[in-house]
């Protein structure tokens, strides 16, 4: 395996558990909703993806019980924010230590025991062609999963009236009420989509970035997930640009190290903060377009008015 | 209502005094407590340490009560939470992460009664005393086997942050592997993370594919060591034996073992003839231990066992001169060797690491 093409495999992997995350929010977020506790619901995902795994030998098992560990998380906030109208930050914060927390008791048992990998793709013929083979035809099934929902998202969010309502729900919870679109039921699907979405992550972790069950595996990529999110301006494509282009950088940022040029590691360990925010912020230059973008109604609790 | 506090806790103070008077001078129970800068699940450097408490209460029984906070960051929280533990009553408070340095003695100075114990730091105070395990020495064994095992001539070097122990493990790492092959070369990446299991796995990614053969690491999780595994390639398990998650590719591991050093310390604390030392134990201790040599020729395990009884039996010292810095200048002239106070504050390269050391 040449140099290069070593990298590109390794930016792929480091993406792919952002972008996951990061468009589970972003859904959650088009709907009005802001739920700081992807750490948790990523964490979550992790061990109870590694779990299952490891128990019943199977990967695809493993990444549902991540998924379903996600939303179940994702559920109990949402329950505490949208029927009970409970602060969304404090309840999201809360949820990133309660998942943290939570997580360490489950995993308990699972400490230094070997993971089960989720393989790689494999088709004869296609994988096997030198340098671009194992890049486009020889990931693992959740790299292509994760950028077949990227498009996914992208088309629902602005081609559908699925997408129309989540925004309009978004944007305007109490005109949308008054249309008569259910609010309620439009935020818990959305919730339990990014929980659905930031389980997988987690899933990612413990079962294809590094197979193994260790305490705070995601250290803190949740939480970069959200930013990527709010950097690219609530859209799916940016998102993805943003998590390729913050993945990419902190490989750049080890390769360059450890060709030995001198450039202060610490520099480069916040380089991909600053080329991520700097690039979004670039992209996403027009003031008014942002505005649009934003929806209007983030963060606020939703009651029915009589 | 905050002075009736004050007086109350005034009189308590007191009143304890009064009772230790009445006692023996030896204490009956001691509350150790420590904290913890990963999880203990990390299945390295936090690992080994609750392992030594656990040691501690098998070894001690009833005679001691114990306490630990895991996942302290190395920030404003440290203090906090050496000072709740100071509260709280522990009698002696083993902290166990060079970032704690400061708001030890910070504490320290605030609870006279209490003893504290800070691992790897270099500041001492009546009340504070230091402990460090000689890892480099661990080092230079494995850096001769590195240089017999490779065939690319290269290892990749996963490290945290640019502190006297990592760069010292750095150059002992070098040195060893240099006695066997002086063109050696390493790769180094610093990853500013204790514990980041994904960034330590994209970095040993990057250094395998960057030529490197044989991975080692300053940072405490096992991921550099399963993508060895995943790669067919080599690497060394840091601060516990890593053997279950790389069967096939661990060489062997630099094994810390706190448990004697804490047992000892505690008795003392019973005994009343607690001091603040600052000790430093090496291979001959046993604070510092090789995992079974494994994945390698006879031959390379018969070099790597020599390597390790002589330094034990102190014959031979890591150090030991004719020793070049990156410049060329000549640091340690021959036949001698460098001060253990020189290895604590080692902030140069020695002569063949292409890296620049960040500072």
């Amino acid at each position: 395996m040449s140099g290069l093409e070593a990298v590109i495999l390794t930016i792929i992997t480091a993406a792919t558990p952002l972008l996951l995350a990061a468009l589970g929010e972003l859904v959650s977020e088009r709907s009005g909703v802001l739920n700081l506790g992807v750490e948790g619901m990523m964490v979550m995902g992790a061990v109870c993806g590694f779990g299952a795994a490891f128990v019943t030998g199977s990967p695809l098992l493993g990444a549902l019980a991540a998924i379903g560990a996600g939303m179940g998380l994702a559920l109990l906030f949402a329950v505490l924010t949208l029927t009970l109208v409970a602060n969304q930050v404090a309840t999201g914060l809360a949820l990133t230590l309660l998942g943290l927390g939570l997580s360490g008791l489950i995993g308990e048992a699972f400490v230094g025991q070997p993971g089960v990998k989720l393989g790689r793709v494999s088709i004869p013929g296609l994988t096997d062609i030198p340098f671009i083979g194992r890049i486009l035809f020889g990931q693992d099934p959740l790299v292509y999963v994760s950028l077949a929902l990227t498009g996914a998202v992208a088309y629902v969010l602005f081609r559908t009236r699925l997408g129309l309502t989540i925004r309009a729900v978004g944007d305007n919870h109490q005109s949308a009420h008054s249309l008569g679109y259910q609010v309620i039921a439009t935020r818990y699907a959305c919730v339990l989509f990014g929980g659905a979405c930031a389980g997988l992550a987690g899933g990612y972790l413990s079962l294809a970035y590094t197979p193994q069950w260790i305490e705070n595996m995601t250290a803190g990529r949740g939480w970069i997930a959200i930013a990527l999110v709010v950097f690219a301006t609530w859209l799916p494509l940016r998102v993805a640009l943003g998590a390729y282009l913050f993945g990419a950088v902190t490989i750049f940022g080890f390769y360059v190290q450890a060709m030995g040029i001198g450039i202060p590691s610490q520099f480069l360990s916040s380089l991909p903060y600053l080329v991520t925010i700097a690039a979004l912020v670039v992209i996403s230059g027009s003031r008014m377009l942002t505005r649009v973008n934003t929806p209007a109604c983030l963060g606020q609790s939703f009651v029915p008015e009589r | 209502m905050l002075k009736w506090a004050s007086l109350a806790a005034a009189a308590a103070m007191m009143a304890a005094g009064a009772a230790s008077i009445g006692t023996a001078s030896a204490q009956e129970q001691v509350k150790a407590c420590w904290i913890y800068v990963g999880p203990i699940g990390d299945h390295g450097w936090s690992y080994q340490h609750d392992q030594g408490r656990l040691h501690v209460e098998e070894v001690l029984g009833d005679k001691v009560e114990t306490v630990y906070i895991e996942n302290v960051s190395e920030g404003p929280d440290a203090e906090r939470t050496i000072e709740r533990l100071a509260r709280d009553g522990c009698n002696i408070i083993f902290t166990t992460s060079f970032g704690f340095m400061e708001p030890t003695l910070k504490v320290a100075a605030k609870y006279p009664d209490v003893k504290f114990e800070h691992a790897t730091g270099f500041k001492r105070a009546d009340n504070a005393a230091t402990y460090n395990a000689k890892f480099h020495e661990g080092r230079y064994v494995i850096g001769q086997i590195a240089a017999r095992v490779s065939e690319t001539g290269t290892a990749g070097y996963v490290a945290s942050f640019p502190i006297p122990e990592v760069v010292s493990g750095i150059n002992a790492f070098m040195l060893g592997a240099q006695s066997i092959d002086p063109e050696f070369k390493v790769r180094i990446v610093w990853v500013n993370s204790w514990y980041d299991p994904g960034k330590e796995a994209d970095a040993a990614k990057v250094l395998f594919g960057q030529g490197a053969d044989i991975i080692t690491q300053h940072t405490d999780s096992t991921a550099p060591l399963q993508i060895a595994e995943e790669e067919g390639k080599h690497g060394f398990g840091q601060a516990s034996d890593m053997i279950r998650f790389s069967p096939n590719a661990q060489l062997t591991a630099i094994v810390d073992d706190w448990s004697g050093y804490y047992v000892d310390r505690i008795q003392a604390v019973l005994d009343s003839t607690w001091e603040p030392v600052d000790v430093w134990g090496g291979l001959d201790s046993g604070m510092v231990s090789m995992a079974p040599y494994t994945n390698m020729p006879d031959d390379v395990v018969e070099m790597a066992t020599k390597t390790e009884e002589a330094i034990s039996s102190g014959d031979l010292h890591p150090f030991t001169g004719p020793i070049h810095n990156q410049a060329g200048e000549l640091v340690v002239p021959e036949g001698e060797t460098l001060s253990d106070g020189d290895v604590l504050g080692m902030n140069w390269y020695v002569q063949g690491i292409d890296d620049q050391l960040p500072n």
